[in-house]
């Protein structure tokens, strides 16, 4: 037992050092994002700053300064550049890199102002919003239906179709884009949501797949009582299997949200107006117009992930249900 | 056909008639068109013009950037492929031995693949700033030396990308700790009564009851891999660069089709995309049957 207990330390060791190393660019994002930008270049020789700071100040709005370990206070700056500080009572002049400026604890929230600004950020959440909720729904009610065709009625050819269901998922997206934007550009549909939204509504193969390894496992004992009772097919589908079903259903509009919220391709290629973007698609333009201004760049990465990370954490158990069961039946 | 057999023939499709419809209309017209788009010439504005397989022949002998969006996208797969599945799979057995806080683990390891791309390639970018990233920070700090450009040197920029492909392997991660989870406590059982050790019970019980994973894995990494594009796209203000070391191939198929409209150009790579990564797939499942196992047999 004991020789189990001491070898039990090495594994978490491990486990540490690379959850340090997953973590580090969150907190790295997270804390660019609450600094001021003379905090975001650090000076030649200067190590990372993890915690943003800002310079301490006394009541007179003068500068807190150390000295050769002791603490002063900046008087004012002469001609030849060197910097007048106070130190214990006495005036001295010094070179501004031979001395250094106190810090305090000091987050710049400007850069999610700055964010919100130079983005129109509000807009961008109610259109990611509007296509997130409408494909959502698109997807649960279409795939189950599907699911449900190719799970509980045994239908001539249904084995070929659904062969023919999971070989659509391997088909690159690039195969049918650029058909499907000419056809949308004659529609006059580029520029418009109906493009990112309408696939949601005749079922995506993923889910569809995800559904019927779900339905599979409802004994058919149920269907057939109801079937005595008098349910027809949708009867059987709407109060029997959907009721019964909630956690993969919970599981598709989990993924399902969570894949529009970030998806970049669809609205890059089908959306224009600037009005009508993405938060993805916001940010990555915002980036390409500002290459440098990281604190507002990482402070609207920040925005985006969190409702990510918020969801995640309350959703843990749908989410890894959900990998499960697609995973291990693949 | 019995009346039951017709009512259930009538039903399965109409429940399967939203999919049946959306395979005609967004599957099946576009694979044909693009087919025939990539014969043609065509810009969208004016009809496509016919022109054989032209395209093909351009691309083969008169492209460099073609061979080298390719060889590109080749090199991150060879590489990111491989070593995500070595990563992925590390962290999982590491997970599974029932450490404490094993949850708080997972979620760490798990929390970067469901962040937006876009959001984590801006992050990395920054990240990876030659002056004031967090990599050469770190190194100047700890090591004392100085990095290189990362993403902006053409040499560093596709290593630059496969190391942080590495950082979202959670998904795989969490497949490989189910496929763990499924492996019968029995088999271990036996195996030390026959007096294995923990190598011999990882070599001969977990790696072979673990291949259907792997498999799994592999395929859609190499799915993913050969697609390789968002990332890339705002890492480089969509132009590939440094000097084309990052000009991947879906990247180049996306310039082809939306910045130059060369349409029929881009239907040809697009169809040969689906060629390799068909060619590919069907060879990694001709190959399982010589080394999956599936439970059961």
């Amino acid at each position: 037992m004991a020789s189990r207990r001491q070898s039990a330390w090495r594994p978490h060791l491990v486990l540490m050092a690379a959850s340090l190393a997953f973590i580090a660019p969150f907190v790295w994002m997270l804390s660019t994002s609450l600094k001021h930008e003379s905090r975001i270049f650090p000076k030649p020789g200067k190590p990372p700053q993890w915690i943003p700071t800002t310079e301490r100040l006394d009541e007179q709005g003068r500068r807190l300064v150390t000295y050769e370990g002791k603490p002063g206070v900046e008087a004012g700056v002469e001609e030849s550049g060197r910097h007048v500080l106070e130190i214990a009572g006495e005036r001295i002049s010094v070179w501004p890199e031979d001395f250094d400026v106190q810090q305090r604890i000091g987050l710049h929230w400007r850069n999610y102002v700055d964010a919100f600004r130079r983005v129109d950020f509000f807009q961008n959440l109610r259109n990611t919003l509007f296509i997130c909720v409408t494909f959502v729904l698109g997807t649960v009610m279409a795939s189950s239906l599907v699911a449900y065709s190719f799970a509980r009625i045994p239908w001539k050819g249904r084995n070929v179709a659904f062969v023919l269901v999971l070989s659509t998922m391997m088909l690159p997206y690039q195969v049918t884009l650029i058909p499907l934007f000419v056809v949308y550009s004659k529609l006059g549909w580029v520029g418009t949501f109906k493009p990112l939204v309408l696939p949601a509504f005749f079922g995506v193969p993923f889910y569809i797949f995800l559904l019927r390894q779900f339905f599979l496992g409802i004994p058919q004992d149920l269907s057939d009582a109801a079937r005595i009772d008098g349910c027809n097919e949708l009867g059987i589908f709407w109060r029997v299997i959907l009721p019964l079903s909630k956690p993969a259903l919970a599981t598709t509009a989990l993924f399902t949200f969570l894949f529009e919220w970030g998806d970049f391709l669809y609205p890059l290629v089908f959306l224009q107006d600037e009005r009508q973007y993405t938060l993805a698609l916001a940010l990555q333009q915002f980036q390409s117009q500002h290459e440098s201004a990281w604190g507002p760049l990482m402070a609207m990465s920040t925005v985006i992930t969190i409702p990510i990370i918020v969801i995640f954490f309350f959703t843990q158990k749908t989410f890894i249900q959900g990998i499960t069961l697609t995973g291990l039946k693949g | 056909m019995t009346r039951m057999e017709r009512r259930n023939l009538r039903n399965g499709l109409l429940f399967a008639a939203p999919y049946i419809v959306g395979f005609l209309v967004l599957t099946l017209y576009p694979l044909l068109a693009s087919l025939y788009y990539s014969l043609c010439r065509y810009n969208v504005i004016r009809r496509p013009v016919w022109v054989g397989l032209e395209n093909f022949r351009t691309l083969f002998l008169e492209d460099p950037l073609f061979w080298k969006s390719l060889y590109n996208t080749l090199f991150f797969t060879a590489f990111s492929v491989p070593l995500a599945l070595l990563f992925s799979l590390s962290l999982a057995l590491l997970l599974n031995q029932k450490v404490r806080a094993m949850s708080v683990y997972r979620t760490v390891f798990f929390l970067p693949s469901i962040v937006p791309i876009v959001a984590s390639a801006v992050l990395w970018l920054w990240v990876l700033n030659p002056e004031s990233g967090l990599i050469n920070g770190m190194l100047r700090q700890f090591v004392g030396i100085e990095g290189p450009g990362w993403i902006a040197d053409e040499h560093w920029a596709k290593p630059s990308l496969i190391v942080m492909s590495l950082w979202s392997v959670g998904g795989a991660m969490v497949i490989f700790l189910a496929g763990l989870a499924d492996v019968p406590q029995v088999l271990y059982e036996v195996a030390e009564i026959d007096g294995a050790g923990r190598w011999s019970k990882f070599r001969h019980v977990t790696l072979p009851m673990l291949t259907p994973t792997i498999l799994f894995n592999l395929i859609i990494g190499l799915i993913n891999a050969f697609q390789y594009f968002t990332q890339v796209y705002v890492m480089t203000g969509g132009k590939g660069g440094p000097v084309d070391s990052t000009m991947f191939y879906a990247l180049y198929l996306y310039r082809n089709s939306f910045f130059y409209l060369r349409m029929g150009y881009a239907s040809a790579m697009a169809w040969l995309l689906f060629l390799v990564i068909l060619g590919a797939t069907v060879a990694l499942l001709a190959s399982s049957k010589r080394w999956v196992h599936y439970h059961g047999e």
